[in-house]
């Protein structure tokens, strides 16, 4: 634990194919690296490859290539399994449209992480009452999601990425389905776990006011980092 | 994920969309319950024909015409009655074993009454070696028959249908035109008309003689010997085919026992039984076809949730066996529900028609067996697809 770097990325090239022969490549080279308990918001316009770079981050895609490692380790090198447990025990996803599961209430939808390790339901459950607690929604357990304001839907979307105590949360747009008061209200408890809790974020934001909150600010144009600015 | 969060996750997504499940589970449901239902029907009939067969008394040998073969067709019975007499005289014992029988179909008529039944012409040693009973009145003579006397025993059935509650011995009854007076009534057999056999009470014996002259033949149908013991049986058997042999070629009769004929009997009802088995499994198979195609549907609905869970940390590996489940769990489910109709409509087929019915463990454990399989190999290919679904595609998906 004494490296302060989480992950890095080296060069990272991301080339989609459609078809035969059209490539579009949406990331052109990006290297940067996260520190631990770092907050760090990226930036661009529409396309630049924000979604494309935090799917790389979040090892749910693979660079065409470059390097993505975690605590020194190459992902490229992991197979499924360690990918899966990855996920699982040190990443925790915010995203745009919420992704809860309709039929699943809120505990339940908050546990869905905790079964895919080790743990008994009586387990699992007391970890994410906790977890919603922290969220704020202690009064909320058994609603199902359309029963649920889309900030509360945003709030125990949270509290399903921090119930497995990750080291990072990766944020697509957290606030981009949400007015801007309740947005705020977002960014502030997404911050509160950082600060807390130590663990790193990173925030895809379109919002200047959210990206001026961070410790640092990257921002991408053409699939290639074009600013790397503290804050 | 451990196996019981496994079931827990794939019993509730089935629980999210009941009306689809249920009607998915059908074609498993009908096809179980068919394989069932249909093999305790056949060994139904087994059980009666063997019981029905061994009722007639156990060492029992059947001389029939013909070289033995089922599948060559019918021969022409070269049997006359000093046959019956020559190898009665051969085997060991005083007592007669041997009998001979010739079999028409007549109308019976009294007043204005008429049945129809199987008028057969026998030896007086037939009741003791085919081990029929008289409930009243006694059987004719050896001198009946060889005065071709005119008297016939009426089953059960026949006395009943003719007489009513009037006392028949000493009546006359017409049979195919001719008048007989009636000297006896067997005991009823039971079994009352199956399908698999004629009613055994629809019948009535008259002299040989008098029989063949009736159905203006000269020839007996068969010829039946009762073995004084079990140990005894291929030594008469022995006796029979050299008594025969003075007479007639080898492939003009054969002698077959008891326990070659249910064997016989067995095999064919086994390859019915089978048969109606396989059709009812080929249900299943389509009700399978039916699971993979729902599965796929639901696999590509729940995309979304596929992606979802891949990010929070599911493997390939537990996508893939929750599908698995899921569909295993609608076809066992299809399946268990299956077997309790089929177990319950064969006992009311048992109890209500004339079909009998038994449930037979193996059918059971095969059509249980099925069901599981039948989601294993028909849930394989919704499952892989789902476990291969690439996560960043399929949570963009909405
Ligand atoms: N699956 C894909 N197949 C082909 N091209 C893709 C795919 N996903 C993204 N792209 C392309 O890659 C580029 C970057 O896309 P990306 O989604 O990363 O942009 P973004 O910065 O997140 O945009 P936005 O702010 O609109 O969400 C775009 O030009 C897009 O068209
Ligand atoms: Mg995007």
């Amino acid at each position: 634990m004494s490296d302060p770097v989480l992950l890095t990325a080296d060069a990272v090239e991301r080339v989609y194919r459609l078809g035969r022969d059209i490539e579009v490549p949406a990331l052109r080279g990006v290297s940067f690296a996260v520190d631990r308990g770092e907050y760090v918001a990226i930036v661009g316009s529409s396309g630049s490859g924000k979604s494309t770079l935090l799917n790389l981050l979040g090892v749910l895609d693979r660079p065409t290539s470059g390097q993505v490692r975690y605590d020194g380790r190459d992902v490229r090198e992991m197979g499924d399994t360690d990918l899966a447990a990855l996920r699982n025990r040190r990443i925790g996803f915010v995203f745009q449209s919420f992704h809860l599961l309709p039929r699943l209430t809120a505990v339940d939808n908050v546990a869905l992480p905790l079964i895919y390790r080790p743990g008994t339901p009586r387990s699992r459950r007391d970890a994410a009452v906790r977890a919603l607690t922290q969220v704020g929604l202690a009064d909320r357990l058994e609603h199902r999601p359309t029963e649920l304001s889309g900030g509360q839907q945003q709030r125990v979307a949270i509290a399903r990425a921090l119930v497995t105590d990750p080291a990072l949360i990766l944020a697509d747009e957290p606030t981009g389905n949400l007015d801007s008061v309740t947005g705020l209200d977002i960014m502030t408890l997404l911050e509160q776990l950082q600060s807390e809790r130590g663990t790193a974020l990173v925030v895809i934001t379109h919002e200047h006011q959210i990206a001026q909150r961070a410790q640092r600010t990257i921002e991408l144009r053409d699939g290639l980092v074009v600013s790397e600015a503290p804050a | 994920m451990s196996p019981r969060e496994a079931v827990r996750v794939a019993l509730q997504a089935l629980a999210a969309n009941r009306l689809r499940s249920a009607l998915t589970t059908l074609g498993v449901l009908i096809g179980v319950m068919s394989v069932v239902l249909l093999v305790a029907i056949g060994q139904g009939a087994r059980s009666e024909i063997t019981s029905a067969i061994e009722g007639l008394g156990s060492n029992l040998l059947f001389v029939l015409p013909g070289d033995g073969d089922f599948g060559s067709g019918p021969t022409r019975s070269r049997f006359v009655l000093d046959d019956v007499e020559r190898i009665d005289q051969r085997l060991p014992g005083a007592q007669r074993r041997t009998a001979g029988s010739t079999v028409g179909a007549e109308t019976l008529q009294v007043d204005g009454e008429r049945v129809s039944a199987s008028v057969q012409a026998v030896t007086a040693s037939y009741p003791d070696v085919l081990n029929r009973e008289l409930a009243r009145g006694q059987l004719f003579t050896e001198s009946d028959v060889v005065t071709s006397r005119r008297t016939a025993v009426l089953g059960a059935s026949v006395a009943e249908e003719l007489f009513a509650r009037q006392d028949p011995i000493g009546r006359q009854v017409s049979i195919g035109g001719v008048q007989f007076r009636v000297t006896g009534v067997l005991t009823r057999i039971g079994g009352d008309g199956s399908p698999f056999g004629p009613d055994q009470d629809r019948t009535a014996l008259v002299p040989i003689t008098t029989g063949q002259r009736l159905f203006g033949v000269d020839r007996l149908d068969s010829i039946f010997v009762r073995a004084s013991s079990t140990a005894a049986v291929d030594a008469d058997r022995e006796v029979i085919r050299a008594a025969l042999g003075e007479r007639l070629d080898e492939d003009e009769f054969s002698v077959v026992s008891q326990d070659e004929i249910i064997g016989v009997v067995g095999d064919i009802l086994a390859i019915l039984t089978g048969v109606l088995a396989a059709i009812a499994g080929i249900s299943l198979l389509v009700g399978g076809v039916g699971v993979s195609n729902i599965m796929l549907v639901s696999v590509s609905e729940r995309t979304r949730e596929i992606g979802l869970r891949k990010a929070l940390g599911a493997r390939t590996r537990d996508i893939t066996a929750q599908f698995l489940l899921e569909a295993v769990a609608l076809t066992a489910l299809g399946g268990l529900i299956g077997l309790g109709l089929g177990i319950g409509g064969s006992h009311l087929v048992a109890a209500f028609a004339p079909v009998p019915a038994e449930v037979t463990w193996w059918s059971v454990a095969l059509a249980l067996g099925t069901s599981v399989a039948v989601g294993l190999v028909f849930g394989v290919l919704p499952a892989r697809r789902a476990g291969k679904l690439d996560p960043v595609e399929a949570l963009r998906r909405d």
